[in-house]
């Protein structure tokens, strides 16, 4: 398909482009520099890639250049002509074209055409062509007139045909088109009259031609819109004899018929062609490219400022003047296919146009995967876009609810929070409640009486919140003894310092159980058990470490005995010591991140009865835990056996000097000793266990090696 | 469809190499993978991840770094102390030159990529200018005293970033002079190891530097100051990659635990425009190490020494689900490592530097679908053909008679004549081959075994007469003038009479072989060949495109066939354009034309272009219909395409008769024993 590249301007001082525009746009022998002749007295040499002129050459004042600088592509010199007659030649290294080569020629040139592989050519305005070096040799030679007298060039264009270089050039003359074409090594050449056909009175307004083997094919734009091709053999039948092409209609109406400007076309490549032109006759101007062979629009880019009606094309680039500035847009064209053709493009097949579903994406959210996993994965996108353009009405809102926070009641604050969090999230909306928050901190810091508990809970459960975005708030609450408020703080929030855990859990274990009966605390981790460990006891203890353990057989006969013996205070330890408002709170704790570090440290500080409560609980849990064969707690949320084990390990690590002084909790700390011994058994029987299976699979290898080799029977339906 | 012997072949103890290096080029959206048998792969990544080029590997040659530089051109360094470019047109070495700093360890280009930076051994870098067709030594920086592992620019070309042993070293670029000298920690959980070697380190615009080390840290570091900014202790054993993103607001880093982790620019609050590198996604697509990873505009890329490369697509980046939305693991070359002779039923494997010759065994049991035959002779192992030399074998065809084996290294090609006499098998090498038949990119042998055709890297095609114990050149189709693209997929009509090859981009040119000349040219399409085969009787060309589109070509018409507009004009059914390998070989039934049967590593397919098209609502992958179905239902459901996913890995399939199959499988498990094991990690009791 045929594509237009962004556009670019190749300098940023508009050219001194007459009403005209251009005189023209040539090739230099270098890709990518090409030579810019306005129509003053300025030729200037850009790169087209780096987007910036690399030479600037001017004539004197008064002289005036009438033909587009090219290049002779054999020696690299440049060539102008100025007031008519005067052809310059020079130099990169030149800097100023009065004091470089110069030939005063005996009549006026209408073009100098140069191409690669071939010597310049000079078209005079009589219609004759010569070669440069031939002129050069004899600057005051005599050209002949070749076209009749009232006949104007009106365009001209130069071709390699088979190493043989043909120029072909269209006259006017009283409305009638005539078109010469020049085989320049024989000398021959072939007049052709263009029959315009029913169109009789249209002008043409544009040409361009590309070559075939046999044919030049010259296509032009006609003032009625239409484009219209017309073939002239290169090697003409009867040469001499002047003979009538007819031209055929290509494309209908490609612009549109009375265009106040100029129009323009280019043959981009066998099936494409640019028009350049209003396509409707209020329209601006547009550029097209059309197909030929599929008569269809490919696309086309709206040049709002106007053009002066010249196009050119060179390489990739398509070049024209865009307001007051050359600009180039670099076209491509992939080769047509059956499956392009077809329509059967990759893309448009595709089923898979649907949207993705849901993923987690950090840099518009984080984690507010809950509502989002419910939304249909289609409306996604169209989601997205709508939160995107909601975002410049939103930070307003979010301002204006600062603003409320810091002089309105509690009661007001809530319900505009309430229509803030309503709205459509935005992508930085976590940074904007974690605002909000540090907003009602500041105002409760100034005014300890303003505490508004519902609005900060209502923040935390939006699920975005983390310990930095809001560092204030767990200090506020553990100075409040807001025990629900800090649990859901563990539960929310990822970034807990291990400092604020270890105050929050010895707020946990210090807060008296009639406090802890009126607060509102959240049961779902121990929801499962908690009707349960009030008043039952553990059954038999035997069947509890059946994983891989038997205590029956631990080689700690003493303390095994010991435990036996007081069997009955074994089965005390079974019973949660906490209530199980205190286990949820505990739980909380036993769930948030930390890293042993920094947490042992502070795990110090706490007293001695609280460690062995904890412990106790601790205890309790694993119990618990090894009731059921996954080793897992019952209910939502449960602690793992992990997090257990390693509380355990931490608690004895930083308190294990206090606690063995302690009689109490003597007797805990052998069945922790005898649990802990039971768990390094677990793992070392589980490590015995993925060894076999390794080995196992290393057989069932082997055997597959076995049947490197069989003959089998398939049946195909 | 009927009934078939399927040879179950699983002997083929094909072990790709580790990746060593991935080099991912953002104006191409190529990407290049170095191995470490020294073997360079070129993927298309627009193309549906074709692997459409290489360049086999050396055994000298272990390539330690790798990149792109001034646009498209491609640099390889390695322990051999050579830089080498590659000529991605004619496929081959362009240059090696001795950078004189003992082995290479690493290698960056400059933001500008005019220059080329090198860190060696003996503690140099080096820095060489890029002129066209070559590159010039520069200059020297201040030496270092050990190795220099890794290298960054810094995006103003200004300042370089200098990995070694236990410190990073910062260096003025226009003065050659180290500005600071960062230290690393070298302990490790601590525990002080002996040596902290740094991996790899990537310099930011705004002058951060972060380093990835043999200690499992990820630092951030101010280079502007010297001082360590952050630190990120993410693995337990080594970080050994580490690739950032064009905008810099993303990293990525590998370890040898197989894991990469992904790092992300977030704003920490909406007041400040701070933001702050947060670990955001960790993936574990490798059971090895992670050697290298790279950051295309869309995806995490990463190889290792478990031989895949996979391709892992960031969700925020893909708006649409298309090839580009999935998760890529790339095993296998695509391209064919097995050769078949039908006649003798003989199977000619290719590894980097042998060949392996086997039987096929036999069976007089009959049996129904489903069945494992008794053998009544197993297959024999007749032929270990190692090469000469240090190269890797590009390519290797036998015959269809069975007995020319021929196959090409990078500078040399050897033919081979195979006499059988009973049960013992002599091999005779013919000698004095041609000067221009120095290195074959593609091998093919005519269906009767009396053309040889060979497609050499300059872009020419060879057609040589075998005969008994000797040849004769017969002509050179030489490329179309203005091209220097090599031609990479052959395929010969069984009649003899047409050869078709296909290069990397242009398309499928058509010859005549008695004529010798140009017949036509099939019209290009936008994606690259992957499969190329030419049907009996018919004469029509069929190609396979990596977008997994097929296309029939009547040679003689030269015109699309009236099946191949039919399937376009209906589309493929959307399950068989989302397959994610390519098609890699193409046959077709000797007794039924109708039929093409066509595979790739995940499934083999018969075609029956007598029956009609699936459309999007059909079963694609037909389940096996129950015995007692009705016929009729049978037939209402039935369409083209016959797609069995018994057989997979599949690296070669082939109809031996009208009754046989051979299918070559290399199941991934085999290719895992063979790996060395991966870094323990502790299940329980930690």
């Amino acid at each position: 398909m045929a594509a237009l590249e962004e556009e670019f301007t190749l300098s940023a001082v508009p050219l001194g482009a007459g009403p005209d525009g251009l005189l023209g746009v040539e090739q230099s022998d270098k890709t990518d520099q090409f030579l810019v002749t306005d129509s003053g007295r300025t030729v200037i040499l850009y790169k087209v890639s780096d987007q910036k002129p690399l030479g600037s050459w001017s004539v004197k004042q008064g002289q005036i250049i009438t033909c587009p600088a090219v290049c002779n592509f054999q020696t690299g010199e440049y060539i102008v002509v100025h007031d008519h007659k005067v052809l310059r030649l020079w130099n990169n290294e030149d800097v100023n074209l009065d004091k470089v080569f110069k030939a005063t020629l005996s009549a006026e040139v209408y073009r100098i055409h140069s191409i690669q592989g071939t010597e310049p050519l000079v078209l005079f305005k009589e219609g004759a062509v010569c070669g440069l070096e031939a002129l050069l040799a004899e600057p005051q030679q005599k050209i002949e007139t070749v076209i009749s007298d009232e006949e104007v060039i009106k365009w001209t264009k130069f071709f390699m045909v088979f190493r043989h270089p043909v120029l072909i050039f269209i006259t006017e003359k009283h409305g009638n088109y005539f078109a010469y074409v020049q085989m320049f090594n024989s000398r021959i050449l072939s007049k052709y009259t263009l029959l315009l056909g029913q169109e009789e009175k249209s002008v043409i307004q544009s040409f361009t031609a590309s070559v075939d083997r046999k044919f030049i094919s010259l296509m032009s734009l006609s003032s009625d819109g239409c484009i219209y091709e017309t073939l002239i053999p290169i090697h003409p039948s009867d040469p001499g004899k002047s003979q009538k092409v007819v031209r055929s209609l290509v494309l209908k109406t490609v612009v549109s018929g009375n265009a106040r400007n100029g129009v323009a076309l280019t043959i981009l490549d066998q099936d494409h062609i640019a028009v350049l032109g209003p396509p409707l006759p209020a329209s601006k101007e547009c550029l097209s490219i059309w197909n030929t062979k599929f008569q269809t629009l490919q696309i086309s880019k709206e040049l709002p400022q106007g053009t002066s009606g010249q196009l050119w094309y060179y390489g990739e680039n398509l070049f024209m003047l865009h307001g007051k500035f050359l600009t180039v847009i670099p076209y491509k064209c992939e080769v047509s296919s059956l499956a392009g053709a077809l329509g059967k493009l990759k893309h448009s097949q595709d089923p898979g146009t649907h949207s993705m579903s849901h993923f987690v994406n950090w840099e518009t959210s984080q984690g507010h995967g809950f509502e989002s996993q419910n939304s249909e994965p289609s409306k996604r996108i169209l989601r997205r876009r709508k939160s995107e353009t909601s975002v410049e009405p939103e930070v307003p809102a979010s301002k204006q609810l600062l603003s409320t926070i810091k002089k309105d009641s509690e009661k007001h604050i809530e319900v505009e929070l309430r229509k803030f969090l309503a709205i459509k999230r935005t992508p930085d909306f976590h940074t904007v409640i974690g605002d909000i928050v540090m907003g009602l901190l500041g105002r409760w810091k100034t005014e300890p009486s303003f505490y508004p508990r519902n609005s900060l809970m209502q923040l935390i459960q939006t699920h975005v919140l983390s310990y930095s975005l809001c560092p204030g708030l767990m200090e506020v609450a553990l100075e409040k003894t807001d025990v629900q408020m800090l649990q859901l703080c563990l539960q929310q929030f990822p970034d807990i310092p291990e400092a604020v855990t270890c105050a929050c859990l010895k707020i946990f274990l210090s807060i008296g159980d009639d406090i802890l009966q009126k607060a509102d605390v959240n049961m779902e981790s121990v929801s499962a058990y908690s009707d349960a460990v009030q008043d039952e006891h553990m059954e038999e203890q035997s069947e509890i470490l059946q994983n891989g353990f038997n205590p029956e057989e631990d080689n700690c006969d003493t303390c095994d005995k010991e435990l036996s013996e007081k069997s009955q205070d074994t089965l005390e330890t079974t019973l949660c010591p906490v209530i199980p408002k205190k286990a949820a709170l505990l739980n909380a704790i036993l769930r948030s991140a930390y890293s042993e570090t920094f947490l042992l440290p502070h795990l110090k500080d706490i007293p001695a009865q609280h460690i062995t409560l904890f412990l106790q609980y601790l205890y309790f849990l694993y119990l618990k835990c090894s009731e059921n064969a996954t080793m897992t707690l019952p209910g939502i949320h449960p602690p793992t056996l992990n997090q257990i084990m390693d509380w355990i390990c931490l608690l004895l690590d930083a308190n294990f000097t206090v606690v063995v002084m302690i009689p109490e909790a003597k007797r805990l700390l052998l069945s922790l000793y005898k649990f802990v011994k039971s768990q390094i058994c677990i793992c070392s029987e589980l490590n015995k266990i993925e060894v076999s299976f390794r080995e196992l699979q290393k057989l069932s290898q082997e055997k597959n090696n076995r049947e490197l080799y069989s003959i089998e029977v398939l049946e195909l339906f | 469809m009927g009934e078939f012997n399927v040879h179950r072949v699983r002997f083929f103890n094909y072990v790709p190499s580790g990746i060593r290096c991935v080099a991912y080029n953002n104006q191409s959206n190529r990407l290049a993978v170095s191995r470490t048998d020294g073997t360079v792969e070129i993927y298309n990544l627009s193309a549906n991840y074709f692997q459409e080029k290489f360049f086999p590997g050396h055994e000298s040659r272990a390539t330690e770094a790798l990149c792109w530089a001034k646009g498209q051109r491609l640099f390889s360094a390695g322990l051999n102390g050579e830089i080498i470019e590659y000529d991605l047109q004619a496929l081959n070495i362009k240059y090696a030159m001795d950078a004189f700093g003992g082995p290479i360890w690493s290698m960056a280009a400059s933001p500008s990529g005019s220059q080329l930076l090198i860190g060696c051994e003996d503690g140099s870098v080096k820095l060489f200018q890029i002129i066209p067709d070559k590159i010039q030594f520069e200059r020297n920086f201040d030496r270092q005293k050990s190795r220099i592992l890794s290298l960054s620019w810094h995006p103003s070309g200004t300042h370089i970033a200098a990995g070694s042993i236990d410190y990073i070293s910062v260096f003025d670029v226009k003065s050659g002079s180290a500005i600071h000298k960062m230290l690393v920690d070298r302990q490790y959980m601590n525990v002080s190891k002996r040596k902290c070697i740094i991996w790899g380190v990537a310099f930011l615009s705004d002058g951060t530097v972060i380093s990835v080390d043999s200690a499992g840290k990820v630092q951030f570091w101010d280079s502007a100051t010297g001082t360590l900014v952050k630190n990120h202790l993410i693995a337990n054993a080594d970080v050994q990659s580490i690739a950032v993103s064009d905008q810099e607001d993303s990293f990525v880093v590998g370890t040898a635990e197989g894991t990469i982790f992904h790092f992300q620019l977030v704003s920490v609050t909406s007041s400040s425009s701070e933001k702050q590198w947060v670990r955001t996604k960790p993936f574990q697509h490798h059971t090895h190490d992670v050697r290298t990873v790279a950051h295309s505009p869309t995806a995490l890329i990463s190889g290792g020494t478990d031989t895949h490369l996979v391709i892992r697509p960031l969700m925020e980046k893909v708006e649409v689900k298309n090839y580009d939305a999935a998760l890529r693991k790339i095993t296998f070359p695509h391209r064919r490592l097995i050769s078949c002779s039908k006649k003798r039923q003989l199977l000619l494997f290719q590894f980097s530097h042998h060949l392996d010759l086997w039987r096929l065994g036999s069976t007089v049991a009959t049996g129904k679908h489903g069945d494992t035959l008794p053998l009544s002779k197993d297959a024999d192992h007749l032929l270990h053909l190692k090469t000469k030399g240090p190269e890797n074998i590009i390519c290797s065809c036998i015959s269809p008679c069975g007995s020319w084996i021929a196959y090409s290294t990078a500078s040399r090609f050897f033919l081979y004549r195979l006499n059988y006499e009973h049960d013992s098998i002599s091999l005779q090498r013919v000698s004095k081959m041609p000067a221009f038949l120095r290195s074959a990119l593609q091998i093919l042998f005519s269906e009767d075994s009396t053309k040889l055709f060979v497609a050499s890297n300059q872009g020419s095609l060879h057609v040589i007469r075998l005969l008994e114990g000797s040849f004769k050149h017969l002509h050179t189709f030489q490329p179309q003038s203005g091209t220097v693209e090599s031609m990479c997929l052959l395929a010969v009509s069984p009649d003899g009479n047409w050869l078709a090859a296909s290069g990397t981009s242009a398309g499928v040119h058509v010859y005549n072989v008695k004529r010798l000349k140009l017949h036509c040219t099939v019209p290009a399409y936008n994606f690259p060949v992957t499969a190329l085969a030419i049907a009996p009787n018919t004469n029509n060309l069929v190609i396979a495109h990596s977008d997994q589109q097929i296309f029939e070509y009547s040679i003689p018409d030269k015109q699309y066939t009236e099946w191949s507009r039919t399937v376009q004009k209906q589309g493929f059914h959307h399950l068989w354009l989302q397959r994610d390998t390519p098609i890699t070989h193409i046959s077709f039934h000797p007794k039924r034309p109708m039929y093409i049967l066509v595979h790739d590593a995940y499934m083999f397919c018969i075609i029956d272009k007598s029956l009609p098209l699936p459309n999007d609502k059909t079963l694609l992958y037909n389940p096996l219909p129950p015995t007692n179905e009705s016929d009729v239902i049978r037939r209402r459901t039935a369409h083209a395409f016959k797609i069995s996913k018994i057989y997979k890995p599949l690296l070669f399939m082939d109809l031996l008769d009208e009754r046989t199959l051979v299918a070559v499988e290399r199941p991934l498990d085999d290719i895992i024993a063979q790996l060395p094991p991966p870094i323990k990690k502790k299940k329980f009791g930690t």
